[in-house]
Parts: C-alpha cells; sequence; structure tokens
C-alpha cells in the first residue's frame, strides 16, 4: 500500500492524490530569487536616497548590494527555466494579466539603470547621468522587489493565492530588511543610521505580515506553520527580530554589532523566502486543501441562495 | 478577458461518465495521434488505473473508482459501484494557464480552445502553478510544457479529435460546445428521471469560477471523487486587487526609505 493511501481525509479524494501541480520551480532558483530580488532593488532605492542625502559610501555599497542581486536573480531565473536558451522569448510579448511577464519587462528596465548608477560612481564617468540612473533604478527597485508577490499570489497555489492580502507587504519588508542588512554591513558607522530605522521599519512589517497570513489564509494558511515550511518561518522570524534589535539598538556604536545585525537580517529575509516556497509546495500536495475551502465556498453559496430565495 | 466573436462556433468536449467502460482507448488514441511518449507501466494497486492522472505524456487519463455500496435487497450486504471518468484539459473559458503566460505561447484557437505553441514555450512552469485543475504539466526531460490540443490538427481538418473518434460508447462527445450543453442537461433530466439523483454536470455552467470549461462532464459523485477541484477559480480573477496591493508596497517601500533617510541624524 502506497503511503499516500493511508491518508485520512473528511472527504473522498482520489485515492489521496494531489488535485495541483506541484510548482516546478526549484526552491533555490526561485525562492532565492525572491531573496535577491528584494535585495536588490530595496538596494537601489536605498541608494538613491543615500546619494540625494550625501552619503557617498552607503549608496555605493547600496549599489553593489543591487547589481550583485541582480545578477543572481537574472541566472536564477535563466537557469530555472526548462528551455534556458529561449529566455529571451520572455519579452516576446508585453501582458499586464502574467506577472511574470511585467516583471521581466521591469527587470529589462531596471538592470540597465542600476548596473550604469554603479558603473559610473566606481569610474567616475558621467557622473550627474549616473545619479539620474540611480534615482530611476531606486524608483523600478521598488516594484523589482515588490512585483513577486503578486507572481505568487496569482497561482492556483492555495497557501499563495490565499496569502495574496500579506504578500506584497511581506515581501516589501523582507527586501527591506535584506537592503538595509547588506548596506549595515559594508557601510561606514557614520552613515548607517538611516539605516537602523528602515531596519526596524522592514523587520516590523515583515514580522506582523507573517504573523498574520497563517490565519488569514484559511486552511492552507497551516502550511506556514509544517514541516519545514514551519522550521524556515520560525528561523525567518528569529532573525529577522534578532537582526532588528541588534541595528536598532546597537547598531550605531560598534562596526561590528551592525555588520552582525546585517548578517542576521540578510538571513532573515532569506529564510522566509524559502518558507514561503515551502508552504506553497506543500499546499499543492495535499488535496484537503484544494477541497476543503472549495467545498466551504459552494456550502456558503447554497447557504445564501437559500435565504434570498 | 475580452470574448473575440470569430464567427464560427466554439468548439468542446461532453464527457458522459455515465456509459464509460473504462476500456482506455481514449488514452491509446491520444498517445498515438500526438505521438505522446510512453511511460514505463507502474502497477498502482489503484483498480483499473495505472495512468494516475493528466501529465505532460498523458493528454487523457481514464480514473477508475470501485466505491463501496450497499447491494440490493434488506440484508445489509455491500456491493460495489463502479465510476470510470475520462478526464482531461478543461479548455477553460478564462484559462489560467493561458493569462499567466509571459510568452505568448499559450494562446486562444479559433476554435476557442487552448493550445500550447511548442516552438515558444521556453519551459517557464507559470502555467503549472496556475492551472486550478492541475492539468499542465512540464516534460522533465524536455523542459517545456504539453497537454491536450483538443487535436487541433484533426479538428483543423474538419475530423474530430482522436479520443472521441475511438470511444466506443461515445461516452467522449465532441461538437459545438452550446450544443453539446443542451444535451447534456437533456441526458441528466433523463437520469434524474430515471432515479439517478447522484447524476450533475460539472464545468458546463458559464457562471463558474473559469466561465465554464469547453470540456464539461456529467458525474455520478462528488468531483473530488475523481480528482477534480469542487469549485475551481481562475486565479488572475483576482489579479486587479494583487496588482493594487503590490503598488501600495512599493509605495510604502519608497516612504519608508524616505522617511528613515529624512529623518536621520548627520
Ligand atoms: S484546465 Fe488548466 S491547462 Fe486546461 S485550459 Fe484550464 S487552466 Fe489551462
Amino acid at each position: 500500500m502506497s503511503p499516500r493511501r493511508e491518508l485520512e481525509p473528511e472527504f473522498a479524494s482520489y485515492y489521496g492524490r494531489p488535485i495541483l501541480k506541484e510548482p516546478t520551480w526549484e526552491a533555490r532558483d526561485i525562492a532565492g530569487y525572491l531573496f535577491a530580488g528584494g535585495l536588490a532593488g530595496a538596494s537601489s532605492a536605498i541608494a538613491a536616497a543615500a546619494q540625494l542625502t550625501g552619503r557617498p559610501a552607503l549608496a555605493r555599497v547600496s549599489r553593489i548590494g543591487a547589481v550583485g542581486g541582480l545578477g543572481f536573480s537574472v541566472v536564477a531565473l535563466v537557469h530555472d527555466l526548462g528551455r534556458p536558451a529561449r529566455f529571451v522569448n520572455m519579452l516576446r510579448v508585453a501582458k499586464p494579466t502574467s506577472p511574470m511577464s511585467v516583471g521581466s519587462w521591469l527587470l529589462a528596465g531596471y538592470g540597465p539603470l542600476a548596473g550604469a548608477a554603479l558603473l559610473s560612481d566606481l569610474t567616475g564617468i558621467a557622473r550627474p547621468a549616473g545619479y539620474a540612473a540611480g534615482v530611476g533604478a531606486g524608483v523600478l527597485g521598488a516594484g523589482v522587489a515588490t512585483y513577486t508577490s503578486a507572481l505568487f499570489a496569482d497561482t492556483a497555489v492555495p497557501a499563495w493565492h490565499e496569502g495574496r492580502h500579506e504578500l506584497p507587504f511581506l515581501f516589501a519588508g523582507s527586501a527591506v530588511c535584506a537592503a538595509s542588512g547588506f548596506a549595515l554591513i559594508g557601510s561606514p558607522t557614520a552613515q548607517v543610521a538611516p539605516l537602523r530605522t528602515l531596519a526596524v521599519g522592514g523587520a516590523a512589517l515583515e514580522l506582523s505580515m507573517s504573523a498574520r497570513m497563517p490565519r488569514s489564509a484559511g486552511l492552507a494558511g497551516e502550511t506556514f506553520g509544517l514541516g519545514r515550511a514551519g522550521a524556515l518561518m520560525r528561523s525567518a522570524r528569529v532573525a529577522t527580530a534578532v537582526g532588528a534589535l541588534g541595528a536598532g539598538v546597537l547598531g550605531g556604536r560598534s562596526r561590528a554589532v551592525a555588520a552582525a545585525s546585517g548578517l542576521a537580517l540578510l538571513a532573515g529575509s532569506a529564510l522566509t523566502r524559502f518558507g514561503i516556497f515551502e508552504a506553497g509546495r506543500l499546499s499543492t500536495q495535499d488535496p484537503k486543501y484544494v477541497v476543503v475551502p472549495q467545498r466551504e465556498r459552494l456550502a456558503q453559496q447554497d447557504r445564501e441562495a437559500a435565504t434570498v430565495g | 478577458m475580452t470574448k473575440v466573436d470569430l464567427g464560427m462556433p466554439r468548439m468542446g468536449f461532453f464527457t458522459d461518465t455515465t456509459v464509460c467502460i473504462g476500456c482506455k482507448a481514449c488514452e491509446v488514441a491520444c498517445k498515438e495521434w500526438n505521438a505522446v511518449p510512453a511511460k514505463p507501466l507502474n502497477l498502482t494497486g489503484e483498480s483499473f488505473d495505472n495512468t494516475s492522472g493528466l501529465t505532460a505524456d498523458s493528454w487523457r487519463h481514464v480514473a477508475f473508482i470501485e466505491k463501496t455500496v450497499p447491494a440490493p435487497g434488506d440484508d445489509g450486504a455491500k456491493d460495489v459501484k463502479w465510476l470510470m471518468s475520462s478526464d482531461v484539459c478543461k479548455h477553460c473559458t478564462h484559462a489560467a494557464c493561458l493569462d499567466v503566460c509571459p510568452t505568448g505561447s499559450l494562446f486562444r484557437t479559433e476554435f476557442g480552445t487552448v493550445v500550447v505553441q511548442q516552438d515558444i514555450c521556453n519551459g517557464c512552469g507559470y502555467c503549472v502553478s496556475a492551472c486550478p485543475y492541475g492539468v499542465i504539466d512540464q516534460r522533465e526531460d524536455d523542459g517545456r510544457v504539453f497537454k491536450c490540443t483538443m487535436c487541433y490538427d484533426r479538428i483543423g481538418d474538419g475530423g474530430e479529435p482522436a479520443c472521441a473518434k475511438a470511444c466506443p460508447t461515445d461516452s467522449i462527445q465532441y461538437g459545438e460546445l452550446d450544443l453539446l450543453r443542451d444535451k447534456a442537461s437533456r441526458r441528466v433530466a433523463e437520469l434524474h428521471a430515471q432515479g439517478l439523483t447522484d447524476a450533475r454536470l460539472y464545468g458546463q455552467s458559464p457562471d463558474d469560477g473559469v466561465g465554464g470549461t469547453g470540456a464539461f462532464f456529467l458525474l455520478l459523485d462528488e468531483p473530488e471523487t475523481y480528482g477534480l477541484p469542487p469549485d475551481p477559480v481562475v486565479t488572475t480573477r483576482d489579479l486587479p486587487g494583487m496588482w493594487r496591493r503590490t503598488a501600495v508596497a512599493a509605495a510604502t517601500l519608497l516612504a519608508g526609505v524616505a522617511v528613515s533617510f529624512a529623518g536621520a541624524r548627520r
């Protein structure tokens, strides 16, 4: 007897088999991309703000974070394709109904700007143009950091689709944590004051959303606490909280504490993304996450129809 | 999701499971016609079903359910009722796979069906996670996704799909969707009159979560018994709200950065 058949479902499933297909995506590539894309996008926003408020060292570190994150993102995205050689087909059409299409165009616009901003910073060539590119990258970066929430929510994967109310804010918070964490590690203590506020704010957003999502996502919400997904989400919360506390309370005094807090923030952000990825995968494996909520919805409609009629 | 009138009727499948005899001729005909790769046979112990589901390499799948029911008479004896159903891509009116495809590989044909253009697909896998029925699937060694085309080549030539052609009992019927829907409604009424009150249509209503399906079914039990979702919804129905919240989240990010930097000590 297969292990599937030992399930005790509260409905008659088809031999306990899943209804949905598991995501074809590799965790390393796609959860990794969520993290790296968030790091890149929010780093560009920080770099732009640092440049406009006269913090050149912080701006440079963040530009490096942005281009590093972007580089990883592009490699991961192409690597995850079944036909990597055809990645340019992503730009064959522009479809607002496909967050992946929107994201591809966003990256196509954002990438060159982030690259130009860093290049100009490092070489000193065409500084005004580099500044302008940096501001553009900062604005588009906010989109790069958050569109992935729509990408995940716009699926039939129960945990992701039902988490659609919190995901955008969770991802925004997580991206801010990663980017301020990265900048805390590399910047001189004299320029990190804004990062400390930002890290605390980002962590507050990330933690509150990750606490709320399991409740608002209905039955599938439980997957955020189960197995590997649960372990990842719990470690993420600890890392993020420790990082934010370290950065907020002590980060201004000691370079070492700032760097350690930065590392914890980066780890928290990455763990969150992997946790959400795993929860989604889990929610496709058991048909109950599909059947039970859908049956409840139908029963609700029946009740409403009965009261009206 | 605007309707385009192509000036020709939408075509569809009506699968009447009451007359399915579980011969799997549809599975075989589909594989043969579409040159779908064979997989090594794997005995599952799940009744006569060794296909197990729709995959990139199985575009028709016959489900077998041996349902325990009370035997005729009052002695409390048990009997088995056979449920068999040939599943297929639903060719949704509002197809999530098509909506989310970033390359335009998935498209709507002049017959109202949903087809993958294999020379465009880059194997991103988004459609796989978007389909609320778990139909479309990636072929591992190939990297691209594959599913039922409703035999786009055959119907384009005025023929009927291979599965419908091979079905010996007309459990799988191919034709103009409007006509099939009428026919199905009459069939259900007939079955109800015969006392088969479990008979129900699945996917026939244009008011359901996917706007009705181009391939719909007459079932004799709850959809989930056959491995079908009871109330699937096209995920892109909620996309405008997702984009709105994403925009607010992006603005929150920028505002957070601005406030932190504006308020910071030098
Ligand atoms: S059933 Fe799935 S693969 Fe078929 S048209 Fe609908 S969403 Fe696409």
